[in-house]
């Protein structure tokens, strides 16, 4: 496996905020990558770093090899699809459509088109004018038909429907199968792309909480339901990540049980309940548990 | 899918299922990873891992530039590994639930009995 960003000791700070802190990680190629975290975590500031939007604090971006800034070699491999997205005050939907095959080598006119009838867009819709969702999705055309080799989609769904998110996730699995690229998706929506991720990075105020393959972090937690005093002695020393309580019941969400544990969990008469990858990004950034990495990582 | 699981076994899981209810003979071909990828929304690398877990098991096997195939064999060496398993999983938290409700093993073969003649009639 070959790493197509490597990012190492990345600081930006705005004034006194740390919107990122200290952060270092790799991408490795052809994987898609969920970058979850609360707003404010710092995601949008972490990809505007990749992609030569922002200038650093500190620490180095190596991204296809050499650093992002002022350089066209790499710059035309990337796209970000921003929630933000300016375009210049009279662009109709058309306009955008035609533009980007100047920035994008590898862009595919046919599944453009393609993605513009699914979408039901309006060529001659304005920008401005256009609904939120139509807007997003002008940005997830976009993003899937420049078939860039590194792309970034920053909350690329605000105002979608259902049916145009799956719609959406389709078809970027679709092609991201013929044509495999690396993919950065920052979501909060995380029950509905968990499966669609294969690596996982966790953010929080500006730190890096998880950097994991998505399967390990399946099941690397368990709710465990009962007793109190029952609960009490089977979880014992272990790390907990979260505790909720009614009467005499107990409901503790730990770290990682393999099946023997389960099996001791099982027959000492409490229940276990899974814990989504949802749940666990919540668990891990609503401010209680950050050792549980270390957990993890262990 | 199931939450608390590695999808990739649950993939594995389901084509050893096809295979023993036999939807899936044996030297037939499976679909491809991207088609599995695409049918049940999984990113195809998990999909991948799954498939990747049945041909190191010498369940699939692939053939070159064609795709994956069903082994000879693969229905009867599944079956006897998920006899193997039925003990664990299914057998020993029976009598566990049994136990805890005051019901004697005897009573537990007697409604096996009964209840399986109620289905068949």
């Amino acid at each position: 496996m070959t790493a197509v960003v490597e990012v190492r000791d990345l600081t930006k700070h705005y004034g006194k905020v740390h919107a990122v802190d200290g952060v270092s990680f790799q991408l490795e190629e052809n994987r898609i990558t969920g970058l979850l975290g609360r707003n404010g975590a710092g995601k949008t500031t972490l990809m505007s770093l990749l992609t030569a939007q922002e200038f650093a604090s500190s620490g180095s971006i190596e991204v296809f090899g050499a650093s992002p800034l002022e350089n066209a070699a790499v710059l035309q491999q990337l796209c970000f699809i921003k929630e933000s997205q300016k375009y210049p005050d009279d662009f109709k939907v058309k306009h955008v459509l035609r533009t980007a095959p100047w920035f994008f080598p590898h862009w595919d006119q046919r599944f453009a088109d393609r993605l513009v009838t699914e979408f039901r867009l309006p060529l001659d819709g304005r920008m401005k004018k256009i609904s939120r969702g139509q807007f997003s999705a002008v940005g997830v055309v976009v993003g899937l038909a420049s078939r860039a080799p590194l792309t970034f989609f920053d909350e690329p769904y605000l105002g979608l429907d259902a049916v145009a998110r799956q719609l959406f996730y389709d078809r970027l699995l679709e092609d991201y199968a013929e044509h495999p690229r690396t993919v950065v998706l920052s979501t909060h929506l995380i029950d509905e792309v968990s499966d669609l991720l294969e690596h996982v990075l966790v953010i929080d105020s500006g730190k890096l909480l998880v950097d994991s393959a998505a399967d390990e972090l399946r099941g690397s937690a368990a709710t465990v339901v009962g007793g109190r005093e029952a609960v009490d002695r089977f979880v014992g020393t272990r790390e907990v990540l979260h505790r909720d309580g009614i009467g005499g019941l107990a409901s503790v969400t730990v770290a990682g049980l393999d099946d023997a544990e389960r099996a001791a969990a099982r027959s000492a008469g409490l229940e276990l309940g899974q814990v989504s990858l949802q749940q666990l990004v919540v668990r891990l950034t609503s401010g209680t548990a950050t050792d549980f990495t270390e957990e993890l990582s262990a | 899918m199931d939450e608390s699981r590695p999808i990739f076994q649950q993939i594995a899981e389901r084509i050893e299922n096809d295979i023993i209810a036999g939807t899936l003979p044996e030297e037939t071909q499976v679909p491809s990873t991207n088609e599995f990828a695409a049918f049940l929304r999984i990113n195809p690398a998990t999909a991948g891992k799954g498939v990747g877990l049945l041909v190191e098991a010498g369940i699939l096997y692939k053939k070159r530039g064609i795709g994956m195939f069903v082994a000879a064999g693969a229905r009867d060496r599944l079956l006897a590994e998920r006899r193997d398993r039925f003990r664990d999983q299914y057998v020993a938290p029976l009598l566990a639930e049994a136990r805890k409700l005051g019901i004697t093993s005897r009573d537990v073969v007697a409604l096996i009995t009964d209840t399986q003649k109620e289905n068949d009639s």
